[in-house]
């Protein structure tokens, strides 16, 4: 089957984000107060073929651990879903 | 004693490293290509700065699953010597060879100036030509510097002397945690550092401080040889 990962990369919580808080300063100055916090990450589109679900998805945990991300400072979540060819 | 730099498409210090071999030890340096299987051959491995395979999508990250990769965590299991400068550096954290991690400098400018570092741990055999708590002139160039450990991580780190340089004191470049500019693997033969040595190792580039990083680890290497 034909599946479409939708891979979104972040800073672990405790990993301090200059890019975010720069943005964040930048969206106080246009007065969008409501802003409290704004984290910047990655986003990654992987298509890929599988035999089922089940092996996509540990297709796709690998390549995040392995190397789409780095553990000790990033963190991930994915959707995966089949696609026509 | 045999030196290697390693050379990953877009490293561009591998021949000051070379050079600066050369002329603080007198000792020739041959560049690997990323490609090369077995480092057997050597006593110094150096993964030089620069820009491995354009730093794509972190810095280090596609560098550390080139072949020679392999072969430098080999050698490094055997007890030889590996030094990572820079982009080197980001390489060994991210293929676990160095504990922690390399982020953006906090202030999101690329620092290129000559860095004041202490010398926190002078009993490594790259730093025993230092003394313990130095203050030396090494130059940076990065703008992905900025060490990150957990704290458990640092805590172990500095029970045992793995922070071997720390950027002085309010003179911290890249908001590294600790202000850590060096670290050394437990074991003591892996070591990864932000600062450029090969680039101060005359007075003429503007400081001289670099080249007891090559001299220290050649005297370790002819006690460790003496020995054999």
């Amino acid at each position: 089957m034909n599946l479409l990962a939708k891979i979104y990369v972040t800073l672990k919580g405790s990993v301090l984000d200059p890019q975010g808080a720069a943005v964040t300063h930048a969206l106080h100055a246009l007065s969008y107060d409501a802003v409290r916090d704004v984290r910047i990450g990655k986003y990654m589109e992987v298509s890929l073929i599988a035999a089922s679900e089940t092996e996509a998805h540990e297709l796709v945990r690998g390549m995040c651990e392995r190397l789409l991300t780095n553990p000790v400072i990033e963190t991930y979540t994915y959707e995966l879903a089949e696609v026509e060819q | 004693m045999r030196c290697a730099v390693v050379q990953f498409p877009g490293s561009n210090c591998d021949m000051d490293a070379v050079k600066a071999i050369n002329h603080a030890i007198g000792e020739s340096a041959d560049i690997v290509w990323h490609t090369v299987a077995s480092l057997e051959a050597y006593d110094l491995i150096i993964l030089p700065g620069g820009f491995a395979y354009g730093d794509y999508l972190r810095a280090g990250a596609i560098a550390r699953f080139s072949a020679v990769m392999e072969a430098v965590a080999h050698e490094a299991e055997r007890g030889k010597w590996v030094m990572g400068i820079c982009n080197g550096f980001q390489v060994l954290t991210e293929g676990g060879l160095l504990p922690g991690a390399l982020r953006r400098n906090e202030s999101l400018q690329f620092r290129s100036e000559i860095a004041t570092l202490e010398v926190v741990n002078a009993e490594t055999a790259f730093t025993r030509h230092y003394r313990a708590g130095e203050t030396i002139r090494i130059p940076i160039a990065h703008g992905e510097g900025n060490y990150y450990a957990d704290e458990q991580t640092l805590l172990r780190m500095r029970e045992r002397g793995q922070i071997v340089f720390r950027y002085a004191r309010e003179h911290n470049p890249n908001g590294s945690v600790d202000d850590i500019a060096g670290v050394i693997n437990e074991r003591g033969n892996v070591l990864g550092m932000m600062p450029h040595p090969e680039r101060a190792v005359h007075e003429r580039l503007g400081s001289a401080d670099g080249a007891r990083l090559f001299t220290a680890i050649f005297e370790s290497w002819r006690e460790a040889y003496a020995k054999r």
